[in-house]
């Protein structure tokens, strides 16, 4: 059982070395990274079943016991998060092989996503807070090669601007790691929760702060969240997409970790978070409005609801966490999902501005439809993931009392359908107003499904999903909330850890 | 040493905030070894931590050494690829400043007199509060 945690990060590294050892040829690395992705979602599912079951596994890898070794843990949100992102990799990495283009036929594109995979999956199940940085590190030199693999100079000007932010805020990282290690003397997190409850109250609160401004940065909430719309929309579409799935939810994952076992109960930032939480909404969703670009709009939402899940962690009752968790489930799906569409509608439009594209449900039913469902999945229309994940939101904020930002968090749904609206309706009724600079890539009648088949499938099967999660978000937020009561008693974690 | 980081931590930001590429990364260079001559000096020093040469109670602290090492190992790869797309840059812009912000761009223009606009021809979207938004935006990426 216990490999079942090492795997999912090894194996996609395997799979990355073998696809530059083998980079001649174009099909066998295709071969190599889809078989490593879909092994590794079986694994992961195989991950949560077990964990679900019998409760955290870790893993102490070189067999050093657990303060001084590295450990390696799953409990259920870890293995939640592993589930929906494994599933996300493998849809992306389908449609990128899908979409016609140079970039998808870099000679490292494969093997660099693999290894952004592996990232994603070390930083869901390490243990210990300095692998986590490791983790993240690994995942972000991986997305900033991906974010600038075609070489163009939007590519490189924006990426310059992630890049930079992004290695700050590793700086700070490891500011943080030397302050932790120089008041601690551990780095391993169940460890850290015992010995972070012994320091004096003032320090406790600078580490908090701090570890909230270096996951702040990289999960893209209120103050810290200008680099995103920023870099995001000039990466290639499934780039794109896969980093709005799953980098900044990376973040949102090392906050909630962090802030619910590290500190104890008394001194946890209840209003800081909320406050934050609602500037985050308001502000990423103002900004959307004020956009005229799919990408730009659709990267700005990203910010806004980032905004709920800090809510949700913000609360911190069995509720609140459940709902942080489930939304984040639905965010992925449906913002993948939408950000796939987004390079469909691209491919079919010839842009990705508002103004050149127009009259598409004519021309490309289909994507209507596929834009239609995750869309109104975000704003939270039932019978979609969001109405279920929204509603859970604030039915908890209501039994907190938290009255101010369940009201804000209800105004920036209303405006982010107005967002997508404007989306909706320029792009797929309105004709377009400006006259395209380029003809599309290939003329759309070829085409019934509005693109080749291998894009149209994984973001039909994306917004099949955000329904699915819909009709069966019983068993899902009953599984959300035994891994929020893990998260608020993190006993059965201390335990798997101790050995 | 704790003057040492200062001082690394204050030059660094210095070079950050300048708009030639080359000073950037120059200077995050320098800020992140401020960060690990901090992690370095807030741990026990001593002797060589080399099993059987003392006795153990005089050894140095061997983690926080390992750890830097492998934060150095990471923040040596970041920085050959930032070079490699500040090279990419000057190719293609024949200069190595930090290029405007689209953002910037877009509302430097809105500020424009209305003649100045019909030349731009840059759309955008009449819309009160996004004026604000996008100026925090604004503020945030000199900050």
């Amino acid at each position: 059982m216990s490999s079942l945690v090492v795997l999912p990060i090894i194996l996609p590294v395997i799979g990355a070395g073998l696809s530059i050892l083998l980079g001649r040829s174009r099909r066998v690395q295709r071969t190599i990274a889809v078989t490593a992705l879909t092994v590794n979602a079986g694994l992961a599912i195989a991950l949560l079943v077990e964990v679900d079951r019998n409760g955290p596994v870790a893993v102490q890898a070189g067999g050093w016991p657990a303060p001084v070794g590295v450990t390696f843990v799953a409990d259920r949100l870890s293995a939640i998060m592993l589930v929906v992102a494994a599933l996300m990799l493998l849809a992306v990495l389908v449609y990128a092989i899908g979409q016609p283009g140079a970039e998808r036929n870099h000679v490292g594109f494969q093997s660099v996503y693999l290894v952004l995979a592996a990232g994603v999956s070390a930083a869901f199940l390490t243990g210990d807070l300095f692998n986590l940085f490791v983790a993240i590190e690994m995942m972000l030199t991986a997305s900033y090669v991906l974010i600038t693999l075609g070489g163009r100079l939007d590519q490189v000007r924006s990426g310059m601007t992630y890049v930079v932010i992004s290695l700050l805020a590793s700086v700070l990282f490891v500011a943080l790691l030397a302050f932790v290690y120089a008041s601690t003397g551990t780095m391993n997190l169940a460890d850290l929760s015992t010995r972070i409850a012994e320091l004096p109250d003032g320090l406790r609160s600078a580490l908090a702060v701090l570890m909230l401004v270096v996951f702040g940065i990289k999960a893209a909430i209120f103050p810290l969240f200008f680099w995103l719309p920023d870099a995001y929309p000039t990466a290639p579409s499934p780039v794109t997409a896969i980093f709005a799935g799953l980098l900044t939810k990376v973040g949102v994952y090392a906050i909630i970790r962090t802030q619910t076992l590290l500190f104890p109960e008394s001194t946890r930032p209840t209003t800081l978070l909320l406050v934050l939480a609602g500037a985050t909404m308001l502000v990423g969703v103002l900004g959307a409005i004020a956009q005229g670009d799919v990408k730009r709009i659709l990267s700005f939402q990203i910010v806004s609801h980032i905004g709920y899940m800090i809510m949700g962690l913000g609360l911190f009752t069995l509720g609140g966490l459940a709902a942080a968790v489930l939304y984040t489930i639905h965010h992925i799906v449906a913002k993948t999902g939408l950000f796939l569409t987004g390079g469909l509608i691209e491919h079919a439009g010839g842009s990705s501005r508002l103004s050149r594209l127009g009259g598409m449900v004519r021309t490309a039913p289909a994507l209507a439809v596929l834009f239609l469902v995750p869309a109104l999945s975000l704003v939270g229309i039932p019978p979609f993931s969001g109405f279920i994940a929204k509603f859970a939101l604030v039915d908890a904020a209501s039994q907190s009392s938290a009255y101010g930002v369940m009201a804000v968090a209800l105004v920036v749904s209303l405006l982010t359908l107005y967002s997508l609206m404007k989306i909706w309706i320029s792009v797929f009724w309105s004709p377009a107003t400006e006259p395209l600079a380029s003809p599309p890539d290939q003329p759309s009648h070829g085409e019934p499904l509005g693109g080749p088949l291998l894009m149209v499938v994984p973001t039909a099967l994306l917004a099949a999903a955000t329904v699915a999660i819909g009709l069966a978000a019983g068993p899902l937020y009953d599984l959300s909330l035994r891994a929020a009561a893990d998260l608020l008693d993190p006993s059965a974690y201390l335990a798997a850890v101790a050995g | 040493m704790a003057f040492t980081a200062a001082v690394l931590f204050g030059v660094g930001t210095y070079l950050l905030l300048q708009r030639k590429l080359s000073r950037l990364i120059i200077g995050l260079g320098l800020i992140g070894h401020g960060a690990n001559v901090v992690f370095v000096t807030t741990t026990r020093r001593g002797t060589p931590p080399l099993i059987g040469s003392g006795d153990p109670s005089d050894f140095a602290d061997p983690l926080p050494q390992s750890l830097v090492l492998t934060a150095i190992v990471i923040s040596f790869g970041t920085t050959a690829l930032l070079l490699a797309l500040a090279y990419r840059s000057w190719l293609l812009t024949d200069d190595d400043e930090v290029q405007d912000d689209v953002e910037d761009d877009m509302i430097a223009r809105r500020g424009a007199p209305d003649d100045d606009l019909a030349d731009a021809g840059d759309p955008s979207d009449p819309e009160d509060d996004d004026d604000e938004t996008a100026r925090v935006d604004e503020g945030e990426a000199r900050r």
